[in-house]
C-alpha cells in the first residue's frame, strides 16, 4: 500500500498513511467481527440449551450486538467515590488496546500483515502478557472486595497458562525455524502428505490440543472463567463498572477470544492457506459449469476463483470460535486449585518434554547429528 | 524524520516515567510507572535494532516480574508516615548513592567526550555471520562461543530455584489432600455398598 500512496506524495508521508489505513482496515471490520461473534456466542450457546436466543432485534436477531452497544453507550459511567479515579478509568482503555494491538502481525494472507516483524510470534507473546495489567487495575483501582479477589486469581492464572504457552510455541518455532507468523505460516505448505498445518503432524498434535486449552485460560473463557466466577465474585473485576467502560471489557475480552483462534489457525492449521494443497479445485469446476449452461453459477463462483487466503483463516477462526462456545455450553467451570494443577503438573512437564521431544527429532533427522 | 521522532518521545518517556517511579505517593502508583519505564525501554531497543531483546524485556520484566511486583505491592498494607519516616532516617545514605552515581556518569561522560574507547569489530569465532537475524546471531553467538557460560548460568538459575524452594516449602502433616489418580479410578461397584437391613437395624459401614 506504501508504493500505491507514493505516486503522491513522499515515501515517509505514504509509510504513514498506509499504516494508517492498514490499522482501521483490521481495527475496524474486528469490531464487527467482535459485535456478531457475541450474537454468534449467544445462539450457540442458547441452542446447546435448547433455548432461541437472541432473535428480536433484527432479522433473526441480528442486530442484537448493537442494540445492547446502543444502550451501553447511553448508560451513565458510574465511578465509585472510593475508587483510584485515574486507573479505575485507564484499565479498560488497557485491556481493549491491548486486545486491538496483537492484530499487527497475524497475516490474513501470503504477505498480507500489517508489521512483517521478525520476533512476530514474540510480539504476540508479549503483548497477550500485558492483557493482565487491565484486569489487576481494575481490580485494584475499584477499591472493593470482589474485584481484588478476582485480580488476585486473574494474575496468578494467566502468568500460569503463558509458561506452558512459551513451550508450546516454542516446539512450532522449531519445525518453522522462524518466529515470523507469515514464514511459519509458509512452512506448514503440504506439511504431511497433502495436508496444510502443524496440527497432522503426530508430535504437534497434542501440543495443539494443549494450546487450544490453554488459550481458553489465557483469554478467561469458560470453563476457566474463575476471574469472574458470578457465584463467588459477583461479576469479578468489572462488577464497579458500567456504560462504555464496561464494553470496552466486553469488546476486549472478545477481540482477545477472536485473537485465540486466530493463532490456533495460524500456528497449527496453516492460517491463510488451504486446508489441502491440491492446488485449485474450482477452476475445473467453473469450466464445467460454463461449458453446461449455468454461467451465472460459473460467474459468481468465479469471484472467488483463486479462493482468497483470508477467506480461509476467517472461516477457520469461526470453526475455532465454534469449540470455545461449544465448550463454554458443555464444561462446568474449573476449581482453582484444579486450574492450578492442571497449568503447572500437567501442562508444564508435557510441554516442556516435548520441547525435548521435538528439538530431538529435529535434531536427528534435519540436522542430522 | 520518524525513528528521530520516536526516539526523542521514548527517551523522554523512560526518563519522566523513571523519575516518577521514585516521587509517585503511591507504590502502586510507581510500579506502574517503573511499567511505563520498562516499556519505553524496550520502544528504544527496537529503535536501536535489537528487537529480540526488546520483546524479552516486555515478556520478562513486563509480563511476568512486574506483574510480581504489583501483586506484592497490592497486599501491602503501607504505613504512609512511618514510611517517610524512614525517608528522612535514610536520606544520607541515600544522597552518598547519588553523589557516587553522579560522579560515575561525569567521570564517563567525560571519559566519552575525549573519545571511545576502540573495541574494533568482532572478529573470528565472536564475528557475527553476515545478514543473519536478531535473534540467530544471538543463537550463533550463545550456542557456540559463550556454551560454557551460557550453561553455567543455567545451572546457576536452576541451584538458585531449588535453593527457593527447599527454603519455602514446608510440610505440613494431617491435610487431606486431593488424590485426582484415586478419584478417577474409584468406580460404582467398590464405592457403594448395596444392603437390605432388617427393620430397626442400621448398616454396618
Amino acid at each position: 500500500m506504501t508504493e500505491f500512496f507514493n505516486q503522491w506524495m513522499s515515501y515517509e508521508a505514504a509509510w504513514l498513511l498506509a499504516t494508517i489505513c492498514g490499522i482501521l482496515l483490521i481495527a475496524l471490520p474486528l469490531m464487527l467481527a467482535v459485535a456478531m461473534i457475541i450474537y454468534v456466542d449467544r445462539k450457540v450457546w442458547a441452542a446447546m440449551a435448547l433455548r432461541r436466543g437472541p432473535n428480536v432485534v433484527g432479522p433473526w436477531g441480528l442486530l442484537q450486538s448493537f442494540a445492547d452497544g446502543l444502550k451501553v453507550f447511553l448508560q451513565e459511567t458510574i465511578v465509585p467515590s472510593a475508587a483510584n479515579k485515574g486507573l479505575f478509568l485507564i484499565a479498560p482503555i488497557i485491556t481493549f488496546t491491548v486486545a486491538l494491538m496483537a492484530w499487527a502481525v497475524i497475516p490474513f494472507n501470503s504477505d498480507a500483515v500489517l508489521a512483517n516483524v521478525n520476533v512476530g510470534l514474540l510480539y504476540v507473546l508479549a503483548i497477550s502478557s500485558l492483557g493482565v495489567y487491565g484486569v489487576i487495575i481494575a481490580g485494584w483501582a475499584s477499591n472493593s472486595k470482589y474485584p481484588f479477589f478476582s485480580a488476585m486469581r486473574a494474575s496468578a492464572q494467566m502468568i500460569s497458562y503463558e509458561v506452558s504457552i512459551g513451550f508450546i510455541l516454542i516446539c512450532v518455532v522449531m519445525w518453522a525455524g522462524t518466529f515470523n507468523l507469515n514464514d511459519i505460516v509458509k512452512a506448514q505448505q503440504a506439511h504431511v502428505g497433502p495436508i496444510n498445518g502443524f496440527v497432522a503432524n503426530p508430535l504437534l498434535f497434542p501440543m495443539w490440543v494443549m494450546f487450544l486449552i490453554s488459550g481458553m485460560a489465557e483469554t478467561a473463557r469458560a470453563p476457566f472463567d474463575l476471574t469472574e466466577a458470578e457465584s463467588e465474585l459477583v461479576a469479578g473485576y468489572q462488577t464497579e463498572y458500567s456504560s462504555m467502560s464496561f464494553a470496552l471489557y466486553w469488546l476486549g475480552e472478545y477481540a482477545n477470544v477472536l485473537l485465540m483462534c486466530a493463532l490456533n489457525a495460524t500456528l497449527f492449521w496453516g492460517g491463510w492457506l488451504p486446508p489441502l494443497n491440491v492446488g485449485n479445485v474450482l477452476t475445473p469446476i467453473i469450466a464445467f459449469l460454463a461449458s453446461h449452461h449455468m454461467g451465472w453459477l460459473a460467474a459468481v463462483l468465479g469471484l472467488f476463483d483463486p479462493f482468497p487466503g483470508w477467506l480461509w483463516l476467517f472461516a477457520k477462526i469461526f470453526f475455532f470460535f465454534f469449540i470455545f462456545s461449544w465448550v463454554k455450553a458443555t464444561v462446568p467451570r474449573y476449581r482453582y486449585d484444579q486450574l492450578m494443577r492442571l497449568g503447572w503438573k500437567v501442562f508444564l512437564p508435557v510441554s516442556l518434554l516435548f520441547v525435548v521431544v521435538v528439538s530431538g527429532y529435529l535434531m536427528f533427522t534435519r540436522y542430522g547429528v | 524524520m520518524i525513528t528521530v521522532i520516536a526516539f526523542y518521545l521514548f527517551a523522554a518517556l523512560t526518563v519522566l516515567a523513571g523519575a516518577v517511579t521514585i516521587l509517585a505517593r503511591n507504590p502502586v502508583h510507581s510500579v506502574l510507572w517503573l511499567i511505563v519505564a520498562f516499556f519505553n525501554a524496550a520502544g528504544l531497543m527496537v529503535l536501536a535494532g535489537a528487537e529480540f531483546i526488546a520483546m524479552l524485556l516486555v515478556i520478562v520484566y513486563v509480563g511476568a516480574v512486574a506483574v510480581l511486583f504489583l501483586f506484592v505491592v497490592m497486599m501491602l498494607d503501607i504505613d504512609f508516615a512511618q514510611l517517610r519516616a524512614g525517608f528522612i532516617r535514610n536520606m544520607p545514605l541515600g544522597l552518598l548513592l547519588a553523589v557516587a552515581l553522579l560522579g560515575e556518569l561525569l567521570i564517563g561522560i567525560g571519559a566519552w567526550s575525549v573519545g571511545g574507547i576502540e573495541l574494533g569489530e568482532p572478529s573470528g569465532a565472536a564475528a557475527v555471520p553476515q545478514g543473519a537475524s536478531n535473534i540467530e546471531a544471538i543463537g550463533l553467538l550463545l550456542y557456540s562461543r559463550y556454551l560454557f557460560l551460557f550453561e553455567a548460568a543455567g545451572v546457576l538459575l536452576l541451584v538458585a530455584m531449588v535453593g527457593a524452594i527447599v527454603l519455602t516449602h514446608r510440610q505440613r502433616a494431617g491435610v487431606r489432600g486431593q488424590n485426582i489418580s484415586r478419584q478417577i479410578a474409584r468406580r460404582p461397584d467398590e464405592a457403594t455398598v448395596n444392603a437390605s437391613p432388617e427393620v430397626g437395624k442400621g448398616v454396618q459401614l
